[in-house]
This record gives C-alpha cells, sequence and structure tokens, in this order.
C-alpha cells in the first residue's frame, strides 16, 4: 500500500469544554480528491486548521511524506507545500487583490532596490495576480489594485481559491470553497480543483454540497463529533448514504472505517 | 453520481469570458470623490491644511504668508510631527500609545546625563539615548504582543512607569543650556538653524520631512509595511495568511520607541536644555495629528503623511490665530471640531461601494 502524503494519528483539540477534535484519524493519498463531510460544528475546519498549522493540537501526531512534522504557524505549513483557503478566507480587506494574494511571500525587485531596501515588485505581483484570476476566469474584477473590501463575497472567495491554486505545491486544503459562489463560479472551482489534481496535487475539499463532493472526491472522509466515523468510495455508496452516515441515523458497516 | 439534475450543465461548457480591466465606470461626482479619497486617504489634510494656510494668508496678509513664519510653523511642530510618526505606526496597527511623550523626554534625559553625570562622549550619549527609547519601546511590544495586554492599558502603565523613572532618574534637575553649549554641542545639533532666502530651518525639521517620506515609502513599498496594515486591518486573518502577527507588533512598538528617542535628541535642539519636565503634550498632540491626519484608530487604514499634514494643520491653527490676536483657547475650539470632522469624514469615506 502506498504511503499517504498527508496523515494524522490521534489528534486532540479542546476549546474549554468543547471537544472540537476528539482522537482523530486522517489520511490523504497522494494524487488523490479527498473530500471531508459532516455537520456544522462536527469539527472539519479545526481539523484542517490542525493540518495547516493555524491550530496547535493538544495531542497527536501529523505526517507529511511519512515524517513526523509539527506547524506551529500558517507559515510552516505552508513553506512545507501545504496551501489553504480557510472558511473565513484570511483576508485583509483594506488591501488589495495583489497584496492579499501575497501576503507573507512578497516578491521583492531585483538588484539593490530589492536587495538592500527591500522593495517589493509590484509589477510581478500585479501581472501575476491577474494572470491567475483571468486563468480561473472566475470574475469580472476591474481592477487588481481595487480593495478586497471591495468585492463581492464570491469574488473574494475566488481570489483565496486562486491564491491557493497559485501557491500550493504538496496539498490543497479547500475549506467550503464554493459556498459563496454562483453556479457558473462553482463550475470553475471545480475545474480548477481537477486542474490541480491532474497536476499531480491532491486536494482536500470540505463541502456540504453533496452532488460536488460526489462528482469530484475519489474517497469521502466522513467527520461526526470531533473524529473520523468512516471513509468511503463514493462509487459505492449513494449521498443519501453518506447524510445518513454523517447525521447518525445509520451506522456503517465495520470495514468501511 | 446519482440522477442529480442538471441544471449545472449549461455552465460546464468553459467560455472565455473577458477579463475587464480598469473599467471604472462612472458613478457620478460624489462617488468619484468618495473612491479618490478613499485610494488616497491623505488627501483630505491636506487640503484642510491648504485651506487653512489660504484664509490665515488672507486674513494676516504676510505677516502669516512670509517664509519665516511658515517655516517657524515647521520649527514648532517638529517634535510633535516627529512623535507622530511614531503614533501612525502603531495606530496603523490598531493599537495606542500613551507613553509617546514620556520615552521622548526619558531619551533626553538619558543622553544629557549620560554625558554631564558620568563623562560619556556626546556621540556615544546619543546612541545610548536611542537605544533607550529603543527599549521603552520594547517594553509596550513585549507586553502587547506576548502577553496579549491591551494597548491602552500596557501604555497608560508604562507611561506612568516611564515619568516616574525620568523624574528619580534625573533628580527633577534641568541641564542648562549654557553648558550644553559649551562641554557637549552635539546635544543641541537637531537644533541647528540654517537659511535659505528668508526661510529659516532646523535639522530637527528636515529629519521630521525625511522621517515621514521615508515611513510613507516603507510602508507602502516593503514586506514589512503592507503586513503592518494587514495586522491593524485584521490581525487572525493577517495571521492565517502568513504574516508573523507578534514579530510585527514588537517590531513597530520598538520602531516607535527609537522615533520617539529621535525626538527626544530634536527636543534638546529645540530648548536648547534637557529638561525632564518638557514633552507631556506630545501624547495627546500626536494623536491628535493622527487622527485630524485621516489614520483610523480602528487600524488598517490611513496613511503616515496625513499624520504630517495632521501636526502641520494643527501648527498653522496655533500660529495663525496668535497672529490674530485670538485667545489661544480658540485654537482648542478649533482643533476640536477638525478632530470630530476628520472623524465624520474617515467614516464617510469608508462607505465605499464597490
Ligand atoms: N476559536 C474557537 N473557539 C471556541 N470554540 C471553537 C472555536 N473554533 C471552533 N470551535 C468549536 O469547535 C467545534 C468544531 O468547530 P468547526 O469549526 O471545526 O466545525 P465545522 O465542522 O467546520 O463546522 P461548519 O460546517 O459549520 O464549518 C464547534 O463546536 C465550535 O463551536
Ligand atoms: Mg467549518
Amino acid at each position: 500500500m502506498t504511503t499517504p502524503i498527508l496523515s494524522a494519528k490521534n489528534l486532540v483539540k479542546r476549546y474549554g469544554r468543547v471537544t472540537a477534535l476528539d482522537h482523530c484519524d486522517f489520511e490523504l493519498m497522494p494524487g488523490e480528491i479527498l473530500a471531508v463531510i459532516g455537520d456544522n460544528g462536527a469539527g472539519k475546519s479545526t481539523l484542517i486548521k490542525a493540518l495547516s498549522g493555524a491550530v496547535v493540537p493538544e495531542e497527536g501526531e501529523v505526517y507529511l511524506d511519512g515524517k513526523r512534522v509539527s506547524f506551529t504557524a500558517p507559515t510552516d505549513a505552508r513553506d512545507a507545500g501545504i496551501e489553504t483557503v480557510y472558511q473565513t478566507l484570511a483576508m485583509s480587506p483594506a488591501l488589495s487583490i495583489a497584496d492579499n494574494m501575497f501576503m507573507g511571500r512578497e516578491i521583492r525587485k531585483p538588484g539593490i532596490m530589492g536587495k538592500v531596501f527591500r522593495q517589493l515588485d509590484r509589477k510581478a505581483m500585479e501581472d501575476f495576480a491577474r494572470q491567475k484570476l483571468s486563468d480561473l476566469g472566475l470574475m469580472t474584477i476591474q481592477n487588481i489594485n481595487q480593495t478586497v473590501e471591495t468585492l463581492s463575497g464570491g469574488q473574494r472567495q475566488g481570489v483565496a481559491v486562486a491564491r491557493a491554486a497559485a501557491f500550493g505545491s504538496k496539498v490543497i486544503i479547500l475549506d467550503e470553497p464554493t459556498a459563496a459562489l454562483g453556479v457558473k463560479e462553482s463550475r470553475r472551482v471545480l475545474e480548477l480543483i481537477q486542474d490541480v489534481r491532474d497536476r499531480g496535487i491532491p486536494i482536500i475539499l470540505i463541502s456540504h454540497n453533496m452532488p460536488h463532493v460526489f462528482e469530484l472526491a475519489d474517497r469521502v472522509h466522513i467527520h461526526r463529533l470531533g473524529r473520523r466515523l468512516c471513509v468511503i468510495n463514493p462509487r459505492d455508496y449513494s449521498m443519501s448514504d453518506a447524510v445518513a452516515f454523517m447525521t447518525g441515523a445509520k451506522e456503517p458497516e465495520p470495514q468501511a472505517a | 453520481m446519482s440522477k442529480s439534475d442538471s441544471y449545472e450543465d449549461i455552465v460546464k461548457t468553459r467560455r472565455e469570458e473577458n477579463f475587464a480591466e480598469f473599467q471604472d465606470e462612472d458613478h457620478g461626482f460624489m462617488h468619484r470623490v468618495q473612491h479618490t479619497l478613499h485610494v488616497t486617504p491623505a488627501l483630505v489634510p491636506l487640503i484642510v491644511l491648504v485651506i487653512s494656510i489660504i484664509v490665515f494668508g488672507a486674513l494676516l496678509g504676510s505677516r502669516f504668508f512670509s517664509p519665516f513664519a511658515l517655516t517657524l510653523i515647521l520649527q514648532q511642530v517638529q517634535i510633535v510631527g516627529i512623535v507622530a510618526a511614531a503614533q501612525s505606526l502603531i495606530i496603523l496597527t490598531a493599537g495606542i500609545d500613551l507613553s509617546v511623550g514620556a520615552i521622548t523626554v526619558i531619551s533626553s534625559v538619558v543622553m544629557g546625563q549620560m554625558t554631564f553625570r558620568y563623562g560619556i562622549p556626546p556621540a556615544i550619549s546619543i546612541v545610548i539615548g536611542l537605544a533607550f527609547g529603543t527599549l521603552c519601546g520594547a517594553l509596550n511590544g513585549l507586553l502587547i504582543s506576548r502577553m496579549k495586554l491591551p494597548p491602552f492599558i500596557v501604555t497608560l502603565g508604562t507611561w506612568q512607569i516611564i515619568l516616574a523613572s525620568n523624574y528619580l532618574y534625573s533628580r527633577n534637575e534641568t541641564i542648562r543650556a549654557q553648558d550644553i553649549e559649551t562641554t557637549a554641542p552635539l546635544l543641541q545639533f537637531m537644533g541647528t538653524k540654517f537659511q535659505i532666502g528668508g526661510a529659516v530651518f532646523t535639522f530637527g525639521v528636515v529629519f521630521m520631512i525625511v522621517l515621514m517620506l521615508l515611513m510613507a515609502w516603507i510602508l507602502r513599498h516593503t514586506a514589512w509595511g503592507r503586513h503592518v496594515y494587514a495586522v491593524g486591518d485584521d490581525p487572525e486573518a493577517a495571521q492565517l495568511s502568513g504574516v508573523n502577527v507578534k514579530a510585527t507588533i514588537m517590531s513597530v512598538y520598538m520602531i516607535a520607541g527609537l522615533i520617539c528617542a529621535f525626538a527626544g535628541w530634536a527636543l534638546i535642539g529645540r530648548l536648547g536644555s534637557v529638561s525632564p519636565t518638557s514633552a507631556y503634550e506630545a501624547n495627546i498632540e500626536s494623536i491628535t495629528a493622527v487622527v485630524i491626519g485621516g489614520i483610523s484608530l480602528f487600524g488598517g487604514r490611513g496613511s503616515i503623511l496625513g499624520a504630517l499634514f495632521g501636526a502641520l494643520i494643527v501648527g498653522v491653527f496655533t500660529l495663525g490665530l496668535r497672529l490674530l490676536g485670538a485667545d489661544a483657547q480658540w485654537t482648542y475650539f478649533f482643533i476640536g471640531v477638525l478632530i470630530i470632522a476628520a472623524v465624520a469624514v474617515d467614516q464617510w469615506i469608508r462607505k465605499v461601494s464597490a
């Protein structure tokens, strides 16, 4: 059996008296699209935050390429090639689209202006951002220098997805990337997800949209009450089975877990 | 995939879409004004500054509208202007620093005492004073970024602590201007005057202007500058998108401390002497300059040049009203009006629609 590219064992995270992660296991295989589904508050976002360094779990281990890692900040995970679109999008509203795309990984000018004076290469960043957004064909953004607060919710989501897709080299994590998107825009993001997978990069997709999950996912991780209930193959189960597992209306057969 | 209906099929075929660039539509005059102000936040205080110079110039003629009087304003605002640069950085991160005045005066006292009590060469005393100011800033930064205490409370505390230390350490003694002039003129360097035509400048004034331009450039053109804005805007989002929030806040308070120490040096130049009771007004005046300058107290918005214009507006009103023979209370009256107007304009500008 191949080793998972990203995996976790026994993750525990508590918020006061709420146990958001309760000895949770996780596995992402190379090249796959893994959907994570579960009720509101099941702990999906907390799980991916523990994988991306945004939350430090109290117990448990995370492995990347079979090697133990302990990320203490999102930049740690990012440096390791894990790129995340958070549910809250993590954008600075008063800064421009280009600024946001390059936050924490800015390009500096060549020569002494960049090396000594650390001047940013705005043109390079703007061109790159414009290119990525038009590749995505996602939105009719008027000006790459416009502030993010002037974008609609869906446009913001598009920018966040473009940012992750542009920089992710090992794993891309998407926490409800289509929640605010229109039908057409959602479709673009789904295509983008497939493009990324075709580039060989595995994806973790959190979504409440069952048709999308069943269309894209190679495997579906069902999350319930802070832990992995089971992993199913979407070709062996129907959407209503998945929803039944997720809500506790039905128990999965033991071998599925 | 089961028989989900096929409403999405229509969009499954990919169509190239126009990526419309720079197509700012015409939304009418007010909207354009609002947009322009939103993009260039220092414009409002600049306009107010120019108008107030014109009005006082018209009322007072060449008594006010002369190179001498206008550069006198620069000299009068230099300390507040330098401190306002420090205050701007901090307010951009959604913080506030009530200890800026105290850091300014204690740094000047340290510079003076190093030279006169311990006989250290003035150049080294100045470096020690600058380092001490940075250290005070670091103390604020540490308490705010690591211990997560609110900036208002932390600096309310350090203000008292630093100011009390200042009196205790200096034994409340002033170092006289003549003594400094004869043994350590370097301490008064920032007060050195030079003339261009009728205009009189000091190195302190030049320092203030260069500092403001430099900080404006750094905030706009370096990653650190962008991070300062991001941290003030939404610290959680900044952290998730790869900004080291703690380090950014720490560096901002340290740089603010250093700038205040420079203000302390300029203070010696301005007064001639080292006085532990000076610069007490720098706190409230620097915050006033920042607010009139259009920097949002909620962080993440505004331009540091606005704070320079804010400081100059206060200077113009102070001198203009004095030359008009008005009661000094009218200055405070108008400054109060300006503060409220500035905040109202800030609110209006932020109601941008795409
Ligand atoms: N920062 C926090 N502070 C306190 N409690 C939190 C925090 N973040 C999450 N929780 C709690 O942890 C639990 C899991 O939350 P999480 O956001 O992981 O759920 P989720 O599965 O992503 O839900 P949704 O589908 O609504 O996004 C919830 O009970 C939530 O209230
Ligand atoms: Mg969630």
